[in-house]
Order: C-alpha cells, then sequence, then structure tokens
C-alpha cells in the first residue's frame, strides 16, 4: 500500500504542457473515472488548476500504478508520452504524502503562502468523493493535509504580510484608518500601478473613489470603473481636503504638491491623518511633506521595500512549515504502515502452528502406542481444520476492505496477537 | 478578618505582576495566546482585589480610600477595571503590553505604603468620601489609560514615519483606533476629576468651612484640569490630534502623578491624608 503523486506544475511544465494536460469541465469526471478504473489503482483523486494538474492515488505497487498513469495520460489527452513525460514529477511513499502535505500548505506555490491552493485542494478531494473514487486512505489523507496547512498558518506567519506592491498600500491604510469604508480615495494621475492599487482598495471596503487626470475621457473611463466621481484635474488641490488616501501618478516632471500647500490642507482637514502613496518617477510629491503631523507618505520604492523584506521573511518562515510538514509525514507513514496486514498474518499463521504442534504433542504422549501412518493421518487431519479455520480470516485479511483497519484490531483481539508488533 | 484581606491583596498583586512580566515579555518574544492569559489573569487578580478591599471596608467599617495605601490599590483597582472593559470592547491584543504594567506599578506602590488602619479623622468621616474619591480614582484611571494609549499611538506613528514596519508595527493596531481610545478616556476622565473637584470643594466646605483655601492638593489638581481641559479644547477647536494630543496626555498624566504622589511626600498640604 502506497501513496503516489503523479503531476506537473509551474516550475516543470510550460504553459502549453500544461494546457494540453489540463482536466477541464467534462474531462475531469471522465479522467478521473478513468484513472480509478486502471487495475493498479485503488483510490484516486485529480487537482487541475491553471498552475498544476496532478494526480493522487493510493496504490499497490507505485512502478505499475505509475506506468499505468502516464499511458492513460497519453491515450487521454492524445499525445506521446515522449512529449510531457520529462515535465512529469513522481513521488511515491513518504514523498508522495509530503508532496501534498506541502501543495495544501502553499509552499509549492508559485506565490509561497497564498491561501487559494487549500480550497482548490480540498475542492479535488470533495469531488473525488462524489464521484467515489477514494476510500478511507486517501481522505484521511486529505483531512491530515487540512489540519497540517491549518497548523502551517498557525504556527509560522507564512501568510502574513503584503506580497505585492498594491496590497503592500491596501495593508498600510489598514494601519493608518480605522475603517476603510467610510474614507475617501483620490487617484491622481492614472497608470497601471495607481490603478491596481485602488482596486485592492475598493475590494477591501472603500467606496468613495474620485479621479483626477489630465485627458478627461481616461478619466471617466477609470470612474466608471471603480464608481467613482471624476473630478477636474486643476482641481485636485481643493479636493484635498476631503481626501483620505492619494495615489499620485501624474508623470510630471515637477512636484505637485509640496509642503506649503499640504500644511494649508492640512489644517482644513483639521489633521485627519491622510495617506499618500507616490508611484509616480521622478517623485511628484514633495518628500518632506511626511515630516508634517498626521501626513505619510510613502513612495513606490518604500512599498517596494516592504514586499521585499515580506518575500524574506517568508522564505524564513517556510523553513519552519518544512520542519512542521515533515513531523505530519512521520505521523501519516506510521499510521500507513500500521495497515500493512502482511506482519498480521504471519503472526496469525505462526500461532496456529504453534497450537498445532503443541497439542500434536500432548497427543503423542497420551497415546504413545499409535502406529506411524495413524500418527500421519491424524497429522494431516488437524493441519487441514486448522489451515480451514484460519484460511478465511487471511483471505479478507489480504483483501483491501474498506473496513480493514477495524478487522485487523478485531484479529488482533480474538486470537491474543497483541505482540505481533514488528 | 485583616489578615484574609491581606492575603487576598498579595494574591491580586501577585496576578498583576505576573500579567505585566508576560505582557513585557510579549513585546519582545510573541507569543499568539499571551494577550488572552493576561487578560485572564488580570481579571483573575482583579477579582482577588475586589474580594480584598471588600474585607478591608468590612474591617475598617468605613470606605477603605483613606490613606495613600487605600488611595493607590483603590487607584490600581481601576484601572484594572477600564483594561479589562476596553479589551472587551476593541480586542486589541497589544494592550495587554502596555496597560498591566500600569496596574501592576501602581499596585506595588500601594504594597510598599503602610497599611495599618487607622481610626477615622472627623474630617473624613463623611459621605462625600466615597463620592469623592470614586470619581477621582475612575477620572485619573482614565488618564493613565490615555496614557498607556497614547505611548502606543507614539510608537506606531514612529513606525509609519520611519518606515520600520517590523513584528511590532504589525502588532500594533491602527493609529486612528489609538488616537480615539486616547481622546475617548480623556473625555470620560475630564468630566470625572471636573466632578472630584468639585465634590471636593463641596465637602471642603462641610469640613473646614471653605470652598477653596489654595492647598497643593487643590491647585495642583486645579493644574491637572486645565491640562486636560487645553487638550480637549485645542482638539475640538484646533484640531490637534494624533501626535501632539498623545504627547498632551503624557504630560497630563505626568501632571496626575505629581498631583497624586508628589503633593502628599514633597508638599504641606492638609490633604495629605491622601
Amino acid at each position: 500500500m502506497s501513496i503516489l503523486v503523479i503531476g506537473l506544475n509551474h516550475k516543470t511544465a510550460n504553459v502549453d504542457i500544461r494546457e494540453r494536460l489540463a482536466f477541464n469541465g467534462q474531462k475531469l469526471e471522465d479522467g478521473l473515472l478513468g484513472i480509478h478504473a486502471l487495475p493498479e489503482v485503488q483510490e484516486a483523486a485529480l487537482l487541475s488548476t491553471c498552475n498544476r494538474v496532478e494526480i493522487y492515488a493510493s496504490v499497490c505497487s507505485d512502478k505499475a500504478a505509475e506506468n499505468q498513469i502516464k499511458d492513460f495520460l497519453a491515450t487521454f489527452h492524445g499525445i506521446a508520452r515522449s512529449d510531457f513525460e520529462s515535465s512529469l514529477y513522481v513521488h511515491a511513499e513518504a514523498d508522495g504524502i509530503r508532496h501534498i502535505f506541502r501543495v495544501g500548505a502553499s509552499l509549492d506555490s508559485m506565490v509561497v503562502g497564498e491561501p487559494q491552493i487549500l480550497g482548490q485542494l480540498k475542492d479535488t478531494f470533495d469531488y473525488a468523493l462524489t464521484r467515489k473514487t477514494t476510500g478511507f486512505i486517501l481522505n484521511r489523507l486529505m483531512n491530515k493535509a487540512i489540519s497540517t496547512s491549518k497548523r502551517v498558518r498557525t504556527e509560522t506567519r507564512i501568510a502574513e504580510n503584503a506580497v505585492s506592491i498594491s496590497f503592500a498600500a491596501v495593508e498600510l491604510a489598514r494601519k493608518i484608518f480605522i475603517d476603510l469604508a467610510t474614507k475617501a480615495v483620490m487617484l491622481l494621475g492614472a497608470g497601471e500601478m495607481a490603478e491596481l492599487a485602488a482596486r485592492h482598495l475598493v475590494t477591501n471596503g472603500v467606496r468613495n473613489i474620485r479621479i483626477a487626470n489630465r485627458t478627461y475621457e481616461r478619466c471617466c473611463e477609470l470612474a466608471q470603473e471603480f464608481c467613482g466621481l471624476p473630478v477636474p484635474f486643476d482641481d485636485y488641490l481643493n479636493q484635498m481636503a476631503h481626501i483620505d488616501i492619494l495615489i499620485c501618478s501624474t508623470g510630471a516632471p515637477k512636484y505637485v504638491l509640496v509642503k506649503e500647500q499640504m500644511q494649508r490642507i492640512m489644517r482644513e482637514r483639521r489633521n485627519r491623518p491622510v495617506f499618500i502613496i507616490d508611484i509616480s518617477v521622478p517623485r511628484n510629491i514633495d518628500p518632506a511633506i511626511n515630516d508634517l503631523d498626521n501626513v505619510y507618505l510613502y513612495h513606490v520604492d518604500d512599498l517596494q521595500q516592504v514586499v521585499d523584506d515580506n518575500m524574506l521573511g517568508r522564505k524564513i518562515e517556510a523553513d519552519k512549515a518544512e520542519i512542521i510538514i515533515d513531523e505530519e509525514v512521520g505521523k501519516f507513514t506510521h499510521w500507513l504502515d500500521s495497515l500493512d496486514t502482511v506482519p498480521l498474518i504471519l503472526a496469525l499463521r505462526q500461532k496456529a502452528d504453534e497450537i498445532k504442534i503443541e497439542e500434536l504433542e500432548k497427543f503423542r504422549h497420551r497415546c504413545p502406542h499409535l502406529d506411524d501412518a495413524t500418527n500421519e493421518a491424524v497429522q494431516y487431519l488437524v493441519t487441514a481444520i486448522v489451515n480451514k479455520l484460519i484460511h478465511n480470516p487471511t483471505v479478507t485479511l489480504k483483501e483491501n476492505a474498506e473496513d480493514r483497519e477495524m478487522l485487523a484490531m478485531a484479529v488482533k483481539k480474538l486470537y491474543k496477537l497483541n505482540g505481533y508488533d514488528d | 478578618m485583616l489578615l484574609m484581606g491581606t492575603l487576598l491583596f498579595e494574591f491580586a498583586l501577585t496576578c498583576y505582576f505576573a500579567a505585566a512580566i508576560i505582557g513585557i515579555a510579549d513585546i519582545v518574544r510573541n507569543h499568539k495566546k499571551a494577550s488572552k492569559l493576561i487578560v485572564w489573569i488580570t481579571a483573575s487578580g482583579f477579582f482577588l482585589h475586589s474580594a480584598a478591599i471588600a474585607y478591608r471596608y468590612f474591617a475598617a467599617g468605613h470606605v477603605p480610600i483613606t490613606n495613600m495605601h487605600e488611595s493607590a490599590s483603590f487607584f490600581s483597582w481601576c484601572i484594572a477595571l477600564l483594561y479589562l472593559m476596553l479589551h472587551f470592547r476593541y480586542r486589541i491584543g497589544m494592550l495587554s503590553s502596555f496597560i498591566p504594567p500600569l496596574i501592576f506599578l501602581m499596585m506595588l506602590a500601594a504594597s510598599l505604603l503602610p497599611r495599618q488602619i487607622k481610626p477615622l479623622s472627623p474630617a473624613l468621616q463623611s459621605s462625600w468620601l466615597l463620592i469623592h474619591t470614586v470619581f477621582a480614582f475612575l477620572g485619573y484611571a482614565a488618564f493613565t489609560v490615555a496614557f498607556g494609549v497614547g505611548i502606543m499611538y507614539l510608537l506606531q506613528e514612529h513606525y509609519l514615519k520611519r518606515r520600520k514596519l517590523g513584528g511590532l508595527f504589525q502588532r500594533l493596531p491602527n493609529i486612528q483606533v489609538l488616537d480615539d481610545i486616547n481622546y475617548r478616556m480623556i473625555s470620560l476622565g475630564f468630566p470625572l476629576l471636573t466632578l472630584a473637584i468639585i465634590t471636593g470643594a463641596l465637602w471642603a466646605e462641610d469640613a473646614w468651612g471653605q470652598y477653596w483655601r489654595w492647598d497643593p492638593k487643590e491647585t495642583w489638581s486645579l493644574i491637572t484640569w486645565f491640562i486636560y481641559a487645553a487638550v480637549l479644547h485645542i482638539r475640538l477647536v484646533v484640531g490637534w490630534r494624533g501626535r501632539r494630543a498623545a504627547l498632551l496626555s503624557i504630560l497630563g498624566f505626568i501632571a496626575i502623578l505629581f498631583t497624586f504622589f508628589g503633593v502628599n511626600f514633597l508638599l504641606k498640604s492638609v490633604h495629605s491624608f491622601v
């Protein structure tokens, strides 16, 4: 019994291969059922996202199953095996378990720590559950992947701190203002990055957006997109009294806002805090403005610095996460090993043999006058009875039934095989 | 009876000490559960402390806010009360690192001051005692919390301005909520202090026959009152908030410490029982 993972992701395969091997729509169901029907595969689940395609299976023999699955992928997608085989990774046993745990904990993601992957993994297993392609091994593995991911999230800071400039801007805004929903944002000039920052602010609750741009058409266009209010560009200084967050990217060659102007604005605002993000190069906002009370000025370079630091932080946290994952993989492998019934069957057989030999010995002592032929007949009879008695339990234990774990426990108890542990 | 009260007091002191130590340690080495633990320890301390004050009330036969030990103890009790209320209202984990040390320090001061119960001097035998002291110390406690939150504000503002966005910055709440709590605490403390001064004057007329005698205690209370009046006035009229408001609340707290401790130990005051 082993866990097998076969897959490809953004690191091993280019977009072309990923697209050709993706399981979308109806293909997902057909593919999943097809893989589950392979003779070597006992349980299967299938994950297909834009960044990765992965097959999780519980199998008897890694090598044989690997071969069958690869052949299946080739025929199912109509691609020659040689075209995609080099992009695949195969992890078996403990490595397979570790891979699934790492995927769930978002350590294998393009942006380490991003939270979507766990949801996608959950969906994958939920879907497999409805198609009845998973059994108690993969179901347990799934639960462990989720709980491991939660452990990683609570015990490390892997998912904290923004790793993009626009997110960093939102996080800073949150450290300045109580409630973003009541704050007003102004876009002064509209670059791509300014738009992105504005979009993040909107998804985080900002409702009041004003846009000032030199070309009026672009201004209206953006206003429509954000349900905002277009304002004349030359009026921006008057607007500032009502603006809590200013995102500036005008591309002007000189400062559009200097300290004296800001001082006046702050008096008018009665010192309510202002967050100013200057995305322009060269700077559009006089850096000296940051010296004023209740004004917080961040240039895009400052934000980039924040992001770089956070990225570094995530790498450090990822190392802590790997330790947690090692621990959980150990626990799961141990559980999987305990399922193995071969030692139990051997113990059962040994016990039966011991009883048989003991009883035959006693019989010979009690009846020493019997001739060899009779003795042999008795031995034959006893052996036949013992074998018949343990035949069914042995076969049942060998089968991979749903309740095998329970049966193994029962056999252990009924035959007092506690000491058999290898 | 008195022994029991002393024991309860010591237990409460121990709880506050533990909460303060964990709180300060948590600034340096953050642990997710620390702030919850601090709240529970402080709540236990607060419970024991309340019992200690109740015991002392029965042992002495009058409101136990009549000397420096009792007053400092009651001061500390009021801060603990406000801290617990604030915690359940705002759920700001970092409050647990900044307020419990103040509770503990005030309680420590109480534990170092002479504790014996003396017969009540005639001037204090009045129903004004309860009203005047409760107003005064609840007001002081509100200003103390404003001081703690003001420190938090200055720290967070420093991080934002200097772009030091490290661990402590991440854990401190947004500066606007800190400014807001600071303002609320001062707006709570100010009317209480006003009432304490008015009831004090009425009581003085009752006991000594004069409303106001420019006793050092009275003078310093008035100075404190003017500082906080200025904080509120400038905020409402000119819109001074944030850093300047936080700095002023620190100045006000220093004035309170002097009114409370300094006047009694350094200056000669008719009010020197407290």
